[in-house]
């Protein structure tokens, strides 16, 4: 199970990663939502998957899930939400102001 | 007694969320502001005091035990920090009464200055790693909103590149943490230290330190990640330059600095070495594209990354006077360019330009600006009696002592660049007739300009004449740093 999750967030950062490359403001938004998932697939993963057991330790408990990347996973997500909610509204305004939205386009030039 | 690790990060941020509620009463705003900063540099200076006397100031927040709960650990390294940024803001706060526009004051400017501090102190104070990321987080969307308000096209442009680009190392931050849990279990620094000391720094160790010396080598502008700081930094108003300039690249210099010296010292040969190369190539290839500038705050954001080479070389030398060095540097470089920028941001109002080759003859028509601008330039270049020259004269001499006359030559011939670059603005802007006539800039007072910069003038000169008992202080902050188990004792109990 470990190996097929580790694949998967593998994928999803290869996408990520070809999203990043492009040249479109958006498809780069598109692409840090990506990556945030990947990552957060990663930290369950690498901490170890454990079936059936939910993440709580009582005194008599015999087994538990680890709740602690799941509190880390959770943080990171309201974190990555909030950052991309003001990237896309900072590349809405970056859109209207420039007119475009290809990075090419939007590289500058030495005398401003 | 413990509870005032707390106060540099509670300060700032009950401050600015009270202040988001009142953005139409600038006055309010100022008056309000000015207090809380000058109640934050007390609290620093009583946690500086007694960090000395005490030792290490640990809190667990919520009562949870260390390792399980987070911990706010404030040891000389982190407080001397955490001092450092409150001056910086108190500085720049003036500063910014002076120079900030209408606009940015009714936009949230003053909350999410105190944002950044929150973020900032934060950082310097967690026992967490995964704490380091929330703050880390919290300081980048303050310094993503300061710099992108205005929404100029220029602004938009580069802030979009700022901020992508510290996305993306926030995540690889969050993966670094996952291969290191999956390790050792545990986020808590002092733990992780603990636990890698016990399994070894294996292949897979060195991946994670690695991955995280990317990722504060993107927030700290180490070569080859520094791209991403000179435009981004020239947007934004001098005095958030000032304090962008000044503070927030230490932030990824001091969590290099924390992980390197607490976590990932068992395989010197490989991690220093590699900090080593780094560390020369981030200040050749800062300050040579320094000298070929001719824009004054340009110049100045070359420097930062020439700056942060000879940080991140006291660390690579890795013996205890380096290592002092580094942070003399470090409290020095916070000093000299914070009050750098500020003057780059007084020549601008006054001229109106930052083009070096449309100004001349400051020096007639304004001697307190040019001197006071003179003592930063050859205190950074490193000329004696200034704070720069013992903050180089401690790496040269450690460097030589290890006998790694690479990186000693290289240092001393940035030296002369970075003399040579700041002599270019000297000229330039203070030497020749004056091309401004008189009606041009009286309208201007410099006195309330110049009044926040005096502080760090003053402050770079007492680091120089006074270089012994600082050094002292800065000696012991190296020692405890190198020891990590009065760091992991503080933290975990004996």
């Amino acid at each position: 199970m470990e190996i097929l999750m580790i694949f998967t967030s593998g994928i999803i950062i290869a996408v990520a990663t070809y999203l990043f490359m492009t040249r479109s403001l958006l498809r780069v938004a598109f692409g840090v939502v990506m990556l945030s998932h990947g990552v957060h697939l990663l930290i369950l993963t690498l901490s170890g998957l454990e079936t059936g057991a939910p993440p709580l330790l009582t005194e008599n408990a015999e087994a538990y899930t680890d709740p602690l990347p799941q509190a880390v996973i959770l943080t990171a997500i309201v974190i990555s939400f909030g950052v991309t909610a003001f990237l896309l509204v900072l590349a809405y305004r970056t859109y209207k102001e420039h007119g475009t939205e290809d990075l090419e386009e939007l590289r500058g030039n030495a005398d401003e | 007694m413990n509870n005032i690790v707390l106060l540099p990060v509670l300060i700032p941020f009950i401050a600015g969320a009270v202040l988001i509620l009142f953005r139409h009463f600038p006055k309010l705003q100022r008056i309000s502001s000015a207090v809380v900063m000058l109640v934050m540099l007390a609290a620093s200076v009583l946690l500086v005091y007694s960090v000395y006397q005490d030792g290490i100031l640990t809190v667990e927040l919520g009562n949870w035990p260390a390792p399980f709960g987070i911990v706010l650990v404030g040891d000389l390294f982190a407080s001397l920090m955490v001092l450092l940024s409150s001056i910086t803001g108190v500085t720049c706060l003036f500063f910014a009464f002076q120079t900030i526009t209408k606009e940015r004051e009714k936009y949230f400017f003053y909350p999410f200055y105190f944002f950044l501090l929150t973020g900032v102190n934060g950082s310097f104070l967690t026992g967490d790693l995964f704490n380091l990321f929330v703050f880390f987080e919290v300081m980048l969307i303050s310094s993503f909103i300061l710099i992108v308000t205005g929404g100029t096209k220029f602004q938009l442009r580069e802030s979009y590149k700022y901020v992508v680009i510290n996305i993306f190392a926030s995540m690889m931050f969050l993966a670094a943490l996952a291969y290191i849990y999956g390790l050792t279990g545990t986020l808590n620094l002092a733990h992780i230290a603990q636990q890698i000391e016990e399994i070894g720094q294996t292949g897979v160790v060195n991946t994670a330190a690695i991955m995280l010396l990317i990722v504060f080598g993107i927030k700290g502008a180490l070569f080859p990640l520094y791209f991403w700081l000179p435009q981004s930094y020239y947007g934004p108003p001098a005095a958030i330059a000032a304090l962008f300039g000044g503070l927030l690249t230490k932030v990824g210099v001091y969590a290099i600095f924390r992980t390197f010296t607490l976590i990932f010292v068992h395989d010197i040969s490989f991690t220093h070495t590699v900090l080593l190369v780094l560390a020369a190539l981030t200040m050749v290839l800062g300050v040579l594209a320094a000298v070929a500038q001719f824009n004054f705050k340009m110049i100045l954001t070359y420097h930062i990354i020439s700056q942060i080479g000879y940080m991140i070389m006291g660390l690579a030398i890795f013996t205890p006077l380096a290592v002092a060095g580094a942070i003399y540097h470090i409290a020095h470089n916070v000093v000299v360019k914070s009050a750098l920028f500020m003057f780059a941001g007084a020549t601008q109002k006054i001229t109106g330009t930052n083009n070096l080759k449309e100004m001349s003859g400051l020096l007639k028509t304004h001697p307190a600006l040019a001197w006071l601008f003179f003592i930063s330039a050859v205190s950074i270049a490193g000329i004696p009696p200034l704070s720069g020259f013992f903050s180089k004269f401690a790496l040269v001499l450690s460097g030589l002592e290890a006998e790694m006359y690479v990186i000693v030559a290289v240092a001393l011939i940035v030296g002369v660049f970075t003399l040579f670059s700041m002599m270019k603005i000297f000229i330039y802007v203070f030497w020749g007739s004056p091309s401004l006539q008189r009606s041009d800039y009286s309208h201007i007072k410099l006195a309330p300009l110049l009044m926040p910069i005096v502080p760090f003038i003053v402050l770079t000169i007492a680091m120089g004449l006074f270089a012994e008992p600082v050094f002292t202080f800065i000696q012991l902050t190296a020692d405890q740093i190198l020891d990590p188990s009065i760091y992991i004792d503080a933290v975990l109990g004996e």
